[in-house]
């Protein structure tokens, strides 16, 4: 039966994955991907990582989709027909890579076999350990948070890099004098609007839920930011970019990302202060499953803090910057 | 058998090569970063595929269940997908910038406009 499921989902992505590159209609072209990244969620649930699939649905079918049709509304909506291009010589690359890295899987174990060496070194130590070390259920936390916390405090400062380089590329604020927000056709759906005050309350709530439980299920910071920004944003959608920007102040807003990392680097610099090493979290407290605990804490609130701060920072310079070429462009995107 | 063995590593390799081509044989720049995120999704597929355990359930620790898929790969592809969207979110605003000192985000023009004598 999983496996019934699995080719099927398997089978959508692909049929998806066709029609990105088939379609003409950039808005289209945007909207496939948002359904292709929920199947690629529905896929990691049945390959037993609801983290990771909790991750893409709000990352790839809500923020990245929602960037995209940002972009989309800057730039074109239709591709250029690709009409005396050169498709052979791309066709064959295609081919050439797709083939070798096919002959390559020969080799690979079975899928899902219980000898594969992914199963037999490092893994072990994570299943058995984790109860006894840290005393949360919820491995990919511990794996995410303690053991791997340094790699983890990479992937933040990433993020926070990210969000540097957008604010130098767009600016933070970059409107022209007098450009109002004024309502689109999306704000004057009377349905959406009921519809986004039931359902957004709903989303922020799981968010904290997520942030606050992901010791125990599936979740954690980075989880919980992207939850809590889409919710934001579904907001801004539905209601205007000057109301959604006044839920969080924007002088406040920018200040988040760089708090998260340093509520995330400054617990690694307490416990050396404490006599630990960085990110050890052993010498927060006297019980060392207690102090683990602590440590996770602290560190997946500097995660969700960064993360969720960092893509609402990022749909607002996009939105700012859609609102200042309407005035003047015209008509853009022909 | 051995190649139905290996069907998700194959559709990940299918997706990623649909994705490459995407970005290759197309010049629009937004499609191009789309082609990229299809890839990626593909890297994702892969990856969690190889840490599968057929016995095994969600890595969450609970009375009655010995058997745990492997929880590694879960950690790095939950970090990659966010890092991923920053990225993703640097090339959209890259684009946006094209598109205003250009005016275009075909991948020629905007290459023929470079070319152009007395361009700077």
């Amino acid at each position: 039966m999983d496996t019934l499921v699995d080719i099927l989902l398997l089978a959508f992505i692909a049929i998806c994955a066709i029609a990105i590159l088939r379609l003409r209609d950039l808005f289209a072209v945007a909207m496939m991907f948002g359904m292709f990244s929920l199947i690629a969620a529905g896929l990691f649930t049945t390959m037993h990582a609801p983290d990771v699939a909790f991750t893409e649905a709000a990352v790839g079918a809500g923020i990245a989709t929602i960037l995209i049709l940002v972009t989309l509304g800057q730039t074109a909506r239709r591709e250029k027909s690709q009409a005396g291009r050169n498709v052979l010589l791309p066709l064959l690359v295609v081919w050439i890579t797709g083939a070798t890295l096919i002959y390559g899987t020969a080799d690979l174990p079975v899928f899902g076999d219980p000898q594969a060496p992914a199963h037999t070194h490092v893994a072990p130590y994570y299943i058995e350990n984790t109860q006894e070390h840290i005393g949360i259920p919820n491995m990919v936390a511990a794996v995410l948070a303690s053991y791997r916390a340094y790699d983890t405090l990479g992937e933040v400062v990433v993020v926070f890099a990210a969000v540097i380089g957008v604010i130098t590329l767009l600016g933070l604020r970059r409107r022209p004098a007098g450009v109002e927000s004024r309502p689109r056709d999306l704000e004057k759906h009377q349905v959406l609007k009921v519809i986004a005050k039931m359902i957004i309350p709903v989303i922020l709530l799981f968010g904290l839920y997520v942030q606050f439980h992901g010791e125990y299920s599936p979740g954690g910071g980075f989880q919980a930011g992207v939850i809590f920004a889409a919710g934001i944003i579904l907001y801004a959608l539905v209601f205007g970019l000057e109301p959604a920007r006044q839920v969080i102040p924007p002088r406040v807003l920018g200040a988040l990302p760089a708090l998260g990392v340093l509520i995330f680097g400054g617990t690694g610099v307490l416990n050396q202060l404490l006599g630990g090493n960085f990110l050890d979290y052993s010498v927060l407290a006297g019980n060392p499953q207690t102090a683990q605990q602590m440590g996770i804490i602290m560190i997946e609130v500097g995660v969700g803090v960064t993360v969720g701060s960092v893509m609402l920072l990022i749909y607002f310079i996009f939105a700012e910057r859609a609102l200042g070429r309407r005035k003047d462009d015209g008509e853009v995107g022909r | 058998m051995s190649l139905f063995a290996h069907y998700n590593y194959h559709l990940a390799i299918i997706l990623a090569m649909i994705g490459f081509y995407t970005m290759i044989s197309r010049s629009n720049l937004v499609k191009k970063v789309i082609g990229l995120n299809v890839f990626q999704v593909s890297v994702f597929i892969l990856f969690i595929s190889i840490g599968v355990h057929e016995d095994g359930t969600v890595p969450i620790l609970r009375e009655g269940y010995h058997m745990y898929s492997n929880p590694l790969p879960h950690v790095l592809i939950l970090t990659a997908i966010v890092v991923g969207i920053a990225m993703t979110a640097v090339a959209l605003a890259l684009v946006v910038r094209i598109r205003e000192e250009y005016g275009t985000v075909e991948e020629d023009q905007v290459q023929a406009q470079d070319e152009e004598p007395g361009a700077t």
